[in-house]
C-alpha cells in the first residue's frame, strides 16, 4: 500500500470516528441547548416555536430575573453547596482510609469485606429508603440536612473507586514510608491522599453532579423549602409560583446547572486521569 | 549502628516454604551482601528483618534487641529500594529529610543534616527537585541519602543497582562500597548480581530455594565452593565441569570420561564412582602438562576477543559433549579449527561426589585448608 493511500486511509478513519463522537455529543447536548434557548424565549413562544432555535425576541431578561426573584433559588443553591459539601467530606473520610485499606492492607477479614463492598454496589438506594426514613422519622431529624445526607455518608462506590486507585500505588513507597516511620494513619495523610488528586477529583465529580441533582432522597426526607436542594427547589418552584411559565423554569435549570458545569470545567484533566487510572468505567 | 541476627527464621506461604531456616549474623560494621537466583528468597528474607513481612517462625535481632515482633517503624532500619520508593509529590529535600521531621527534630536541625547527606552524595544542588525530574541514578542517590541521614542501627539494600544502565552501575557499586565502609555501617545487601555481591560484600551468603548453601568472603566461595551450585553460581564465564567417574589404580587416584583418563593428586579422599570434575576458565593455562598437573587437548570452536583476554571455547578431545571455555591472556593468538592443548594445575581442581558436594583434595602446604563454612541442608 502506498503512503498516500495510507494516508487517506487515516484521514477516513479519523473522519468517521469523530463523525461518529459529534452525533453522541450532540445527541447528549441537545436538551442542554434546548434549555438555554427555552430560558432565553418569550412564554408565548415556548410551544409554538416548533423546532426554529432562534427566537423572536429575547426574553432572557425577564426570565432569569423572574427565576431568582419568585424563588429562593439562591438559597435552594446554597442548601445544594452545604448538602453536597458534607456528603462529600464524609465520603472521602471514609472511603480514603477505607479504599487503602482494601488495597495495600493484609487482614483476614479483607476478601469478605471487599465481598460485601462490591455487594453493596449492586445494592440501588430505593431499597435502603425505607428503613432509613423510618429510623430519621423515629429520631425527628425529617427536615434536617443531616436527613439528606445521612444514606450517603458511606459510599461503596468511593471506596471501590479508591481501592482501585490505590491498588496501582507502588507497594515499595509504603514499605520506604514504614520502614521511614509513618505509622500507616501518616501514610494515608502524607503519602496515599496527596497521589490521590485525580481519583480524588473524579469522585467528586461524580458525587457532586449525582447528590447535587438528586431529587428522589431530598423528596422523601424533606418538606420544606429551607432544606430543599436545587432539584426540589426547581420542582416547588414549578408547583406553587409559576405554573406552567417554562421560560422561568428553564432559566432557573440553567442557573442550579452552571455550578456543576463549573466544577466539572475545573476538575476536567484531574478528571480524565482519574478515570483512566482507575480503570472504573 | 548495630549488628543483625536472623535465628532460625523461616517463612512459609501455605505449604510453600520461601525461607527455610535462615540463620546469619552480621557483625557491627559488616557488609553482607545475599545472592543468588531470583525465588531463592534471598529479598524475603531482607523484607522480614525490615518488618515489611512477617517471619513464619524464628527470631530477629537489631543489635541486642528482638525485633521479631516490632512494627517496621519501630526497628530503626534504612532501606533502600529496586524502584528507589521516593515519594512522588515531594521533592528531593523533603524525601531525605521527611523521617527526621517525623522524628520531630526542628528545621535547622533537619535543613543541616540533608544538605550534609546530600553533599556526600553529590545531590546538593538537586534538592529542590520532584523525583519525576531525576534521573534513575538521581534518584537512587537521593534514596540513598534518604537512608544515611536517619542514621539508622543498619542498612538494607534490595537489588539497589539492577535499575541503572551497565556503566552507571559500575560506578555505584564502587560509590555505595566505598560510602559504606566510611560510615562504618553495618550492611545488608540483597542482589542477584554475582558481581556486585563479589565486588561488594566482606561476606556473601548464597542462597538457593530458601536455604543458605554458603557463607564465606567472596574469595572462600570462589576457590572453595561446597558444592556444585555454589561453584557454578558465581564465576563468569561460568566453571567448566566434566562428568565423569573416579577410579583407584594401583595407588594412584585417576578420573576417567569418555575419551580422557587423568591422574588426580594421590591425597584427593575420593570412593570410587561417579564425579563431576570443576575447573575455572583461568585454570585452564597455556602451560607445558608436568605431574601436578592435568593436560587437556581439543580443537577451538569458538574464540572472543575481549582485549585484556581472550575466552576460547573448544571441544575436549576424545569426548563428545565436552565443551570447555579458557580464559588466557589477550596477546596470544587463537583461531577457530586449531588444535590446541591446555593444562591446569592440581590445585585448580575442583571433585564433586554424585551429589554434588565438593571433594576435598587436601594438598600439603594446605592450600585450600581455609574451606568457607558448609551449612548442613
Amino acid at each position: 500500500m502506498s503512503r498516500a493511500t495510507l494516508r487517506t486511509d487515516r484521514l477516513i478513519g479519523s473522519a468517521v470516528s469523530h463523525a461518529f463522537l459529534l452525533l453522541g455529543a450532540a445527541f447528549i447536548l441537545l436538551p442542554f441547548v434546548w434549555m438555554l434557548l427555552t430560558s432565553i424565549r418569550p412564554a408565548s413562544e415556548v410551544f409554538t416555536a416548533g423546532f426554529n432555535p432562534i427566537p423572536s425576541r429575547l426574553a432572557a431578561g425577564i426570565n432569569y430575573s423572574e427565576a431568582l426573584t419568585k424563588s429562593p433559588l439562591l438559597q435552594y443553591m446554597l442548601n445544594g453547596v452545604f448538602v453536597c459539601a458534607g456528603i462529600l467530606i464524609i465520603q472521602l473520610l471514609v472511603a480514603i482510609p477505607g479504599g487503602y485499606a482494601l488495597a495495600k492492607l493484609s487482614f483476614r477479614a479483607q476478601p469478605v469485606i471487599f465481598g460485601l463492598v462490591l455487594f453493596g454496589l449492586t445494592v440501588p438506594v430505593q431499597v435502603t429508603a425505607l428503613p432509613i426514613y423510618i429510623a430519621l422519622a423515629k429520631l425527628n431529624l425529617l427536615n434536617t440536612y443531616f436527613a439528606i445526607m445521612l444514606p450517603f455518608f458511606l459510599s461503596v462506590f468511593g471506596i471501590f473507586l479508591f481501592r482501585q486507585f490505590f491498588k496501582s500505588f507502588p507497594q515499595e513507597i509504603i514499605h520506604a514510608a514504614r520502614l521511614d516511620g509513618f505509622t500507616e494513619l501518616e501514610i494515608i495523610i502524607r503519602i496515599i491522599t496527596p497521589s490521590a488528586v485525580p481519583a480524588i477529583a473524579a469522585f467528586a465529580v461524580f458525587s457532586i453532579t449525582s447528590h447535587w441533582n438528586d431529587l428522589y432522597w431530598p423528596l422523601i426526607v424533606t418538606t420544606s423549602a429551607d432544606h430543599a436542594t436545587p432539584p426540589l427547589g426547581m420542582m416547588i418552584f414549578r408547583d406553587q409560583e409559576t405554573g406552567s411559565n417554562y421560560g422561568a423554569l428553564m432559566a432557573g435549570a440553567a442557573i442550579i446547572t452552571a455550578p456543576l458545569i463549573l466544577v466539572f470545567l475545573f476538575a476536567q484533566r484531574q478528571f480524565v486521569r482519574g478515570i483512566t487510572m482507575t480503570g472504573v468505567k | 549502628m548495630s549488628g543483625l541476627s536472623f535465628n532460625d527464621v523461616s517463612k512459609r506461604f501455605g505449604t510453600s516454604t520461601v525461607v527455610d531456616r535462615f540463620t546469619l549474623d552480621v557483625a557491627e560494621g559488616e557488609f553482607v551482601a545475599l545472592v543468588g537466583p531470583s525465588g531463592c528468597g534471598k529479598t524475603t528474607s531482607l523484607r522480614i528483618l525490615a518488618g515489611l513481612e512477617e517471619a513464619s517462625a524464628g527470631q530477629l535481632l537489631v543489635g541486642a534487641r528482638d525485633v521479631t515482633e516490632l512494627p517496621a517503624r519501630d526497628r530503626n532500619l534504612a532501606m533502600v529500594f529496586q524502584s528507589y520508593a521516593l515519594y512522588p509529590h515531594m521533592t528531593a529535600a523533603q524525601n531525605i529529610g521527611f523521617a527526621l521531621s517525623l522524628q520531630g527534630l526542628d528545621k535547622v536541625t533537619i535543613t543541616d543534616r540533608v544538605q550534609r547527606a546530600a553533599d556526600r552524595l553529590a545531590i546538593g544542588h538537586l534538592l529542590e527537585r520532584r523525583p519525576k525530574e531525576l534521573s534513575g541514578g538521581q534518584r537512587q542517590r537521593v534514596a540513598v541519602a534518604r537512608c544515611i541521614v536517619r542514621e539508622p542501627a543498619a542498612f538494607l539494600f534490595d537489588e539497589p543497582l539492577s535499575n541503572l544502565d551497565a556503566k552507571l552501575r559500575g560506578t555505584a557499586r564502587v560509590e555505595i562500597a566505598r560510602l559504606q565502609k566510611t560510615l562504618g555501617i553495618t550492611t545488608l545487601y540483597v542482589t542477584h548480581d554475582q558481581v556486585e555481591a563479589m565486588t561488594m560484600a566482606d561476606r556473601v551468603v548464597l542462597m538457593d530455594a530458601g536455604r543458605i548453601r554458603q557463607i564465606g568472603t567472596p574469595m572462600q566461595l570462589y576457590h572453595h565452593p561446597v558444592d556444585l551450585f555454589v561453584a557454578t553460581f558465581l564465576g563468569s564465564p561460568a566453571m567448566n565441569l566434566l562428568a565423569g567417574e573416579v577410579r583407584h589404580d594401583r595407588g594412584e587416584v585417576r578420573f576417567s570420561a569418555p575419551g580422557l583418563d587423568l591422574r588426580l593428586p594421590e591425597t584427593t579422599h575420593c570412593a570410587p564412582g561417579p564425579v563431576t570434575l570443576g575447573l575455572r576458565p583461568e585454570a585452564l593455562e597455556r602451560m607445558p602438562t608436568a605431574p601436578d598437573r592435568i593436560a587437556l587437548t581439543g580443537v577451538v570452536d569458538h574464540v572472543e576477543h575481549l582485549g585484556a583476554e581472550t575466552l576460547v571455547q573448544f571441544a575436549v578431545q576424545g569426548s563428545r559433549d565436552a565443551s570447555m571455555t579458557a580464559r588466557i591472556p589477550g596477546g596470544w593468538p587463537v583461531r577457530a579449527g586449531a588444535p590446541v592443548t591446555l593444562s591446569a594445575a592440581h590445585v585448580a581442581l575442583h571433585l564433586f561426589d554424585a551429589t554434588g558436594s565438593a571433594v576435598a583434595l587436601h594438598f600439603a602446604g594446605s592450600a585450600r585448608a581455609s574451606v568457607g563454612q558448609r551449612v548442613p541442608a
